[in-house]
C-alpha cells in the first residue's frame, strides 16, 4: 500500500482546513483556498497526514477517542510533575537517555508515538532508528530497555496499534 | 451568563500563564540542553493550550479557530523539540554529568 495520501483526499483536507480557518465561504476566499490547495497537491505529491494509514473500523475510531483522552490526561500529569520539579528547591532530577522499542511500523503511528512521548511525563524523544526510540528521561527510574519500554511506550502503543495497521 | 464564562476564561488564562512561567523558570534552573528542552516543551504546551482555551471562553466566536491552533501546536511543538534534541545530540553536546546513561551514544560508538 502506498504511504502517500491519495491526491483528492489531501486536496479535500486542505480545503476543509482553509474554510475552517477563515470561517467564510465568500467566493474570493474560497477561490484562493482552492488554488493554494491545488498547488500544494501538485508540488508535494508524497506527503503524510494523520489520517494516512488510519483504519476506519469502529474499533479504530473508539481507540482514537480513548487515545486522545489518555493523551490529555498524561499531558496534564506531565506538566504538573514538571512544575513540581522546577519549583522544588533541590531540583531532584535524575536524567538518562534510555532506549525503548516499538512494535509500530506505520510512519504516522510512529510520529504520533514520538510526539506523545515528548509531551508526557519527563520524556523527550531524541532519535528514532528502526524499531528503537532513544528517549531522554528527566527522572529515570530505570535504564533497562525492557522496563523503560513498558513505562514509556506501552500506554500509547496499546491505542496506536488498533488505530494503525 | 457571560459573567460565568469570563470567570472561567480568566482562571484558565491565569493557569496558562503560571505554566508558562514555570517553563521559563525551568529553562533557568535545568542543568543541560536536554533537560531545558524538556522543561520548555512541556510547560509551554500546556501553558499555551490553557491560554488559548481561556481565550475561547472569553471569545466563544473564535473557539473553532482556537481549537485548530491548539491542534497545530500539539503537533508542531513536540516535533521541533525532538529535532532540536536530535541536532544537539548529533552535534555532540554532552548531557549534564549527573546523567546516568546515554544509550544513544553507546549505540553510536558500537556502530562506528
Amino acid at each position: 500500500m502506498s504511504r502517500s495520501m491519495p491526491p483528492l483526499k489531501l486536496f479535500a483536507t486542505l480545503v476543509v482546513f482553509w474554510i475552517l480557518l477563515n470561517g467564510s465561504v465568500a467566493p474570493g476566499t474560497l477561490a484562493v483556498g482552492l488554488v493554494v490547495a491545488g498547488a500544494i497537491v501538485l508540488l508535494f505529491p508524497v506527503s503524510l497526514s494523520v489520517v494516512s494509514g488510519h483504519r476506519l473500523t469502529p474499533e479504530a475510531l473508539v481507540a482514537s477517542l480513548a487515545y486522545v483522552g489518555y493523551f490529555l490526561k498524561e499531558l496534564v500529569k506531565a506538566n504538573v510533575r514538571m512544575a513540581a520539579l522546577v519549583l522544588n528547591p533541590r531540583l531532584p532530577i535524575d536524567p538518562a537517555i534510555v532506549k525503548v522499542r516499538t512494535r509500530l511500523t506505520d510512519p504516522v503511528a510512529r510520529l504520533l508515538l514520538a510526539n506523545s512521548i515528548t509531551l508526557t511525563p519527563g520524556t523527550l524523544t531524541v532519535e528514532i532508528s528502526e524499531g528503537w526510540l532513544y528517549v531522554h528521561w528527566v527522572v529515570a527510574p530505570t535504564t533497562d530497555p525492557e522496563a523503560a519500554t513498558r513505562a514509556i511506550v506501552a500506554g500509547f502503543e496499546r491505542y496506536l496499534e488498533v488505530m494503525y495497521a | 451568563m457571560s459573567g460565568l464564562l469570563d470567570v472561567i476564561g480568566g482562571i484558565l488564562l491565569i493557569g496558562g500563564t503560571a505554566f508558562l512561567a514555570f517553563g521559563g523558570l525551568g529553562l533557568l534552573r535545568m542543568p543541560d540542553t536536554y533537560t531545558r528542552i524538556q522543561a520548555g516543551t512541556k510547560a509551554t504546551t500546556l501553558g499555551t493550550l490553557l491560554t488559548l482555551l481561556g481565550i475561547a471562553f472569553l471569545q466563544p466566536a473564535w473557539a473553532l479557530k482556537l481549537l485548530l491552533i491548539m491542534l497545530f501546536l500539539m503537533f508542531t511543538n513536540p516535533l521541533s523539540s525532538q529535532v532540536l534534541a536530535r541536532a544537539a545530540h548529533r552535534a555532540g553536546i554532552a548531557p549534564a554529568p549527573q546523567t546516568r546513561a546515554d544509550k544513544l551514544a553507546e549505540d553510536e560508538e558500537g556502530a562506528a
